[in-house]
């Protein structure tokens, strides 16, 4: 693992603290407020936040530029790259530009396919996968060269992330998917969210056993359920999620009022599930324009103060 | 073999309305195979057409000619006649088909009377599939003889990605997952190494990234 990036979360791990990531869409607009309405919400509660790249392909302000924004707000951001918008040659482009602009996490992803967004009839580009793009960062950074070979002035020193679904199919090969990625020079991986811990104890069984656990910071994923119908919604419509019947039986259970209660104390069980597993460095917290609830999930789950560093 | 298939009666009737004399031109190959512009869908067509401009009380002159490829100069050449006697030519060929059309004929309009779709395969009766992008550098020893390029939603060469699930894509669970398929036949093929082993980055140049292509047969020109 490097040791060279500017990075607090990557200092937080290194420590062996239990590092605890959020998330923050950017708005569908150019409002900034919205964006610092949500930094005031996570400021120190959490280490780092991530910022999507026009999730499920629905245009909003860019990853870098609502980066920024957090930065001028006092978090660090952990910006989300698809490769479905760009090419090679605008994503390293990008990679410099958001270095330079003092963003030193990035997450590597191949992107929801644009049949998923507010403009289906856009082309894709895919010139590369996430894989070739954590494989092209490592070499930006550790052999300050870009895909060309070229040598670059002050290469970026990224922490380079990378997600993982351990729910997904074929399952067998989630693992063998995940030492690819290491191979390729990630540093950390987020998982997809986790209601599913038998599912996610496997996985990481599985991780184990062919020694990527000890390669890797593990971030386990989790969103706090408002509502049955958003545990239905997730289980049946959300590509790579499982949401087991226990769960919506539970959310089913309780009085519509008392869901979202219901919903936090399943999140803050599968925390607590989580850090009971070695291999698991961190929690992402994904509380889907929900950000006002992430303190309250970290102050329970016993994660605050985070650490200070110097 | 290129599949391709037949524009609605609507389009064809808008692209066609400025002329009064129109030759619809099928071709022998392959969207004969796929049903979208054989001598059989001429007929047809233009039986569909004659019946609508009845009813709307409009007079064109429609006369029917099938080669047996329209991509070739030399198969071309027999329709020549029939040509001249119209204002446009409707071709059902694919866009390889009317493009050669244009070529040869550069004074005649040359209309496309099907949508050029993909090079893949006939699955089963009344089911044809994608199956190359025709990139130029064929990789399907790695995969099995299964194309990420072509099958894979995201064209991922390291595959297959969190959207996998019982083996169907998230684009549409009426599609298989490339990946899967991959996966399974390495499995049996007892080749799974293969995915382990990082593939680079490809090379697009061979691809139509590169600009419209040529293959040049040096022991073929005369």
């Amino acid at each position: 693992m490097n040791n060279g990036s500017y990075s607090r979360l990557q200092q937080v791990l290194s420590k062996g603290d239990f590092a605890v990531t959020a998330e923050c869409g950017p708005p569908r607009g150019t409002d900034a407020g919205i964006i610092q309405k949500k930094c005031s919400l996570l400021k120190d509660c959490v280490d780092a936040v991530n910022v999507t790249d026009n999730q499920t392909a629905i245009v909003r302000m860019s990853s870098i530029a609502a980066c920024v924004h957090l930065l001028q707000n006092g978090i660090e951001p952990v910006m989300q790259m698809v490769t479905r918008d760009r090419n090679r040659i605008a994503l390293q482009s990008d990679i410099m530009g958001a270095f330079s602009l003092g963003i030193t996490n990035i997450l590597c992803l191949t992107g929801d396919h644009q049949s998923f967004g507010s403009q289906p009839d856009a082309l894709n580009v895919f010139d590369i996968d996430s894989m070739n793009l954590i494989h092209a960062l490592r070499d930006m950074r550790d052999s300050g060269t870009d895909m060309s070979g070229y040598k670059l002035s002050e290469p970026p020193k990224m922490f380079i992330g990378a997600a993982a679904n351990p729910f997904a199919d074929p399952f067998e090969y989630r693992v063998l998917r995940l030492a690819k990625k290491i191979d390729a020079g990630v540093d950390f991986i987020q998982t997809q969210c986790v209601y599913n811990t038998k599912r996610f104890w496997e996985w990481i069984k599985m991780a184990r056993d062919e020694g990527l656990a000890e390669k890797v910071h593990i971030i386990a994923g989790v969103t706090p359920l408002k509502s049955a119908a958003m545990a239905k919604y997730m289980a049946g419509k959300v590509a790579g999620m499982d949401v087991p019947d226990e769960i919506i039986k539970r959310m089913e259970g309780v009085p519509k009022k008392k869901a979202a209660e219901e919903g936090i104390k399943i999140c803050l069980e599968t925390i607590s599930f989580l850090r009971e597993i070695s291999d698991v460095h961190g929690v992402h917290i994904m509380a889907i324009e929900w950000e006002e609830k992430v303190q309250e999930i970290v102050e329970a789950a016993g994660l605050l103060p985070r650490p200070q560093l110097t | 073999m290129i599949v391709g298939e037949q524009k609605t009666i609507a389009e064809i009737k808008e692209i066609i309305a400025p002329y009064s004399r129109v030759l619809v031109l099928g071709c022998g190959t392959c969207v004969k195979t796929c049903f979208a512009g054989g001598e059989d869908e001429v007929a047809t067509l233009t039986s569909a057409l004659r019946l609508a401009y009845n009813k709307d009380a409009k007079q064109i002159s429609l006369e029917e000619f099938t080669v047996e490829r329209q991509c070739e100069d030399e198969f071309i050449q027999e329709a020549s006649a029939a040509i001249s006697r119209n204002d446009a030519v409707l071709s059902l060929a694919c866009g390889a088909g009317v493009q050669a059309i244009a070529k040869r004929f550069y004074k005649v309009p040359v209309l496309p009377g099907v949508n050029t779709t993909f090079i893949g395969m006939l699955e089963k009766h009344g089911l044809f599939t994608e199956e190359c992008l025709g990139c130029g550098d064929c990789k399907l020893a790695v995969f099995g003889g299964i194309c990420p390029i072509a099958r894979c939603s995201k064209k991922l060469l390291n595959g297959p990605c969190g959207g996998s699930q019982n083996g169907t894509c998230e684009v549409d669970p009426e599609t298989e997952c490339a990946w899967q398929i991959i996966i399974e036949r390495l499995t049996s093929l007892k080749q799974l190494d293969n995915l382990k082993k990082y593939i680079a980055p490809k090379d697009w140049r061979s691809s139509n990234a590169g600009g419209p292509r040529k293959l040049v047969r040096e022991d073929h020109i005369i």
